[in-house]
């Protein structure tokens, strides 16, 4: 079939020909960048965090009365004996902060001191020997902490740990060669180095989501403190296999009977800490995936309406050419063929679009530049839905009866 | 004629249904998003208080030197305890406050209730009518409180609420963290959003104060910040060296209620910088910043980037039903081309014809509105799934958006109409008359 009469019947009808293109180049560069966008984010919630979270609770305790120094370290370790005979409760620790937290420490690491040596940025936990259990860390290479590797740490005190370890991700950024266990850090440039003990194969940072983030994302060192700077922390518990929400009940009844001078609060399972911690990112990829569905259906809305607008309008020049001989067939393929170059029209102009604004998105906020997939992907889907929009209308076309040619006028 | 019109109208869409259906929803689905979108933008976005957030300012002070800049040369957000009390000293404003979040656990007297933790700030006692906020019992502790480093407080109407039953408190004690603090003054009920006097710790929304106690009572007793401290190099060991360190933790507002006083501020900034140049601790030129309110919100993203992007997302989508709309009025309109022949042999003028049209559009776009309102109402009710519920709780379908979101309804559809309208007064009578 030749497709010079369908350009030169388009360029007969070119009002109706460029809305629909316009609309459909439009949806293809919205569709693109909201595709883009819902892929980053799932990225984001599909992340591992290292930890084995499913028996996994956290809850913030704070001493009323500001107790001296050692009176915390004492209360602290009464607690923490407290917590692992509670029963349902596997094994706890302290800390300062936890993965996907949304707040935390970070520190700068070197090898050699320096202004213009190199530093790397991660994420810092004080924790002691029960962490890597509690959390269901693994390790990969050296030592676990032990008892006395632990010490308290006090308020605006340096920090000068003698042994620490780390994520794989930063000690493979640290010591390209893997030769990170047992080699040295420094944490600032007033104290003695830090030997790396132990490499654990993964633990995230507090933080999710942001371009400062996720540049060091798994970038984690663990410290062997506990911290008694603030008269209160993050307490982080394992319980035993389906008794997790009996162990939150018992953990917080017994650590009031055992001292009331304390504010318990933000009790939370792994599972609502994950959900808080991804909500944002998981409410952008739900309303761009709505926002999507709508826009492909507006967009064949019009199709079908523009469509059926046009075969009413070429009613009789159907019939003629019905009768000149013309197949059902033929008079389908027509209509489809139409779609087809006004969608192609669309889609080229919608590629600069998509591009347009991504560019404008990848400057004016954080978000990555769009990768050629995305466009190919949403390419063929406008094509796809074109055609399938216009089916309806065509088939209507081809069942124009010749006879009409010689009814009216 | 008006009546006429629309009458015409009605009759000509209930001719056709479908078609009118399809347009009105159109309409609706755009409306609904992007009123929706537009109004958790506006809700993150608002002036918390613009009678004077042009003379509210926050002052910025390159302690760090360029090498500590990342690419954009911006000094560090929030002021080293040195170059703060040396701004408070200075009192070069017509009112200023140093403040950091502090947080305590409250003891109530009554031992059957449990302690609880409660938050606020510690800040100077002009804060108070710098920001504006009244009280409903009592005062702010004053400048004698400042400087005798008294524990007293101030208490928010909510706090006062809980614990006194709303009665007038003044001059009864609180027991934080052991520390007995009398209370001198109880606000009115008071809630900023975002929570503008301390956006540099990043909580805008959704937190309130609870307390106020004197900045340097906070100080001696060695209360840490509850927001960021970010420090560029590791200070001395202890909270004296931790005070005379670069670390950064304070806010600083100050009020300029003109133009030239924000000058002269400006220079009392860049003369400080070179006092302190002189005395060996900056070796670089000033590069200060005095940034309004305004200025500070947007330079600190208070509005969220997702709240942007999707409001963008959402006008685009309007746009595309918009061309939708223009798409099947035109087939709508010119499928009337025999009837629009008659009018005019019968003596319609063109201009009629083009009234006709537009008040035909504008029924459409009024429906859609009405129904885009529902909508609205239904996206704002689910919004708290996308952003934070402190924004989503911010966000509400009042007066104001009704009448904005019917409003834009009726001028986009009209206006979608235009081109539909005008190639329908082109139609020939003659043609049309010929041609049936």
């Amino acid at each position: 079939m030749s497709l010079k009469p369908i350009l030169s019947a388009l360029l007969h009808n070119k009002a109706g020909a460029i809305l629909i293109s316009l609309q459909i180049a439009l949806t293809l560069a919205i569709i693109c960048n909201a595709l883009f966008i819902i892929h980053q984010r799932l990225s984001y919630i599909d992340r591992p965090s290292g930890l084995d979270e499913s028996e996994l609770f956290t809850f913030i305790n704070v001493w009323v009365g500001r107790p001296a120094d050692q009176n915390l370290a004492d209360l602290l370790l009464r607690d923490l004996q407290t917590l692992r005979s509670t029963p349902g409760v596997v094994d706890a620790f302290f800390s300062n902060s936890y993965p996907l937290r949304g707040g935390g420490w970070s520190t700068g690491l070197q090898r050699q001191l320096g202004d213009k040596q190199p530093r790397a940025h991660a994420a810092l936990y004080m924790v002691d020997e029960h962490a890597l259990a509690t959390y269901g860390a693994q390790l990969v290479a050296g030592r676990n902490f032990t008892a006395a590797d632990v010490n308290e740490y006090g308020s605006q005190e340096t920090m000068e740990p003698k042994v620490v370890m780390l994520t794989r991700a930063i000690a493979d950024k640290l010591f390209p060669d893997g030769d990170a266990l047992g080699n040295t850090l420094y944490l600032s440039d007033k104290v003695s180095p830090s030997t790396v003990v132990g490499i654990v194969e993964r633990l995230q940072t507090p933080w999710v989501g942001g371009a400062w983030a996720d540049g060091f994302y798994e970038n984690t060192i663990l410290v062997p403190y506990r911290s008694i700077a603030e008269p209160g922390g993050y307490l982080i518990v394992r319980a035993e296999p389906g008794r997790r929400d009996e162990a939150m009940k018992a953990v917080e009844q017994r650590l009031l009977a055992s001292d009331r001078m304390r504010v318990i609060s933000r009790m939370r399972s792994y599972e609502e800490v994950r959900a808080n911690a991804y909500r944002r990112d998981r409410g952008m990829a739900i309303l761009m995936s709505v926002i999507c569905g709508v826009l492909l259906l507006v967009t064949a809305a019009g199709i079908v309406g523009l469509a059926n607008f046009w075969v009413g309008q070429r009613h009789r020049q159907i019939g003629i050419r019905r009768a000149l001989g013309a197949r059902r067939r033929d008079i389908l393929r027509y209509f489809q063929i139409e779609n087809l170059m006004i969608s192609l029209i669309g889609v080229v102009i919608g590629i600069a679009a998509a591009i347009l604004l991504n560019l404008w998105l990848v400057t004016h906020y954080e978000m990555a530049r769009l990768s050629l997939l995305y466009i190919l992907v949403a390419a063929v889907l406008v094509l796809a839905l074109g055609q399938l929009a216009v089916l309806q209308p065509a088939r209507r076309a081809s069942r124009v009866p010749p006879m009409v040619a010689t009814r009216e006028a | 004629m008006w009546g006429y019109f629309a009458g015409l109208s009605w009759r000509s869409l209930r001719r056709t249904p479908a078609l009118t259906a399809l347009m009105v929803l159109t309409i609706a689905l755009g409306i609904g998003a992007s009123m929706t979108s537009f109004a958790v933008f506006r809700a993150a976005s608002g002036d918390p208080i613009p009678w004077k957030s042009h003379q509210l300012f926050v002052p910025l002070i390159d302690l760090w030197g360029p090498e500590h800049h990342d690419d954009d040369k911006e000094p560090p957000d929030a002021l080293s305890y040195t170059d703060a009390t040396a701004l408070m000293r200075a009192h070069a404003a017509k009112r200023q406050s140093a403040l950091y979040p502090v947080g305590f656990s409250l003891i109530p007297a009554d031992a059957s209730r449990s302690p609880f933790t409660v938050q606020g700030h510690a800040v100077y006692s002009e804060f108070f009518p710098m920001v504006d906020v009244g009280f409903r019992y009592g005062g702010s502790w004053g400048e004698t409180g400042d400087e005798q480093h008294l524990a007293q407080v101030v208490i928010s109407s909510a706090l006062n609420e809980k614990l006194f039953g709303g009665e007038n408190s003044v001059g009864r004690e609180i027991d934080l963290d052991g520390t007995r603090f009398r209370i001198v003054g109880v606000l009115e009920a008071w809630n900023p959003q975002p929570l503008f006097y301390d956006i540099a710790n990043g909580n805008h929304f959704g937190s309130t104060d609870d307390l106020f106690v004197p900045f340097n009572w906070a100080i001696d007793h060695r209360m840490q910040t509850r927001g960021n401290n970010n420090c560029a190099t590791d200070s001395d060991p202890g909270w004296d060296g931790y005070l005379r360190s670069s670390c950064v933790w304070i806010s600083m507002l100050v009020e300029l209620p003109a133009v030239a006083d924000a000058e002269a501020y400006r220079r009392f900034l860049d003369g400080y910088h070179s006092e302190q140049q002189a005395a060996g601790r900056f070796d670089w030129a000033p590069n200060n910043r005095l940034h309004n309110l305004p200025e500070w919100l947007a330079h600190e993203h208070v509005v969220p980037d997702e709240s942007r992007v999707s409001m963008l997302i959402a006008f685009g989508f309007l746009i595309v039903c918009l061309f939708n709309v223009i798409g099947l009025l035109l087939a709508k309109f010119m499928r009337r081309a025999p009837e629009i022949g008659v009018r005019r042999a019968l003596g319609a003028s063109r201009g009629r014809i083009v009234q006709q049209f537009v008040i035909e559009s504008g029924v459409i776009g009024l429906v859609g509105g009405l129904l885009g309102l529902g909508f609205t109402a239904l996206g704002l009710a689910g919004v708290g799934l996308i952003f934070d519920p402190d924004i989503a709780d911010l966000a509400r379908l009042d007066s104001e958006l009704v009448l904005a979101t019917v409003l834009l309804a009726v001028i986009a559809t009209v206006l979608a109409g235009l081109f539909p309208t005008l190639r329908a007064a082109q139609v020939r009578p003659a043609w049309q008359l010929k041609a049936n």
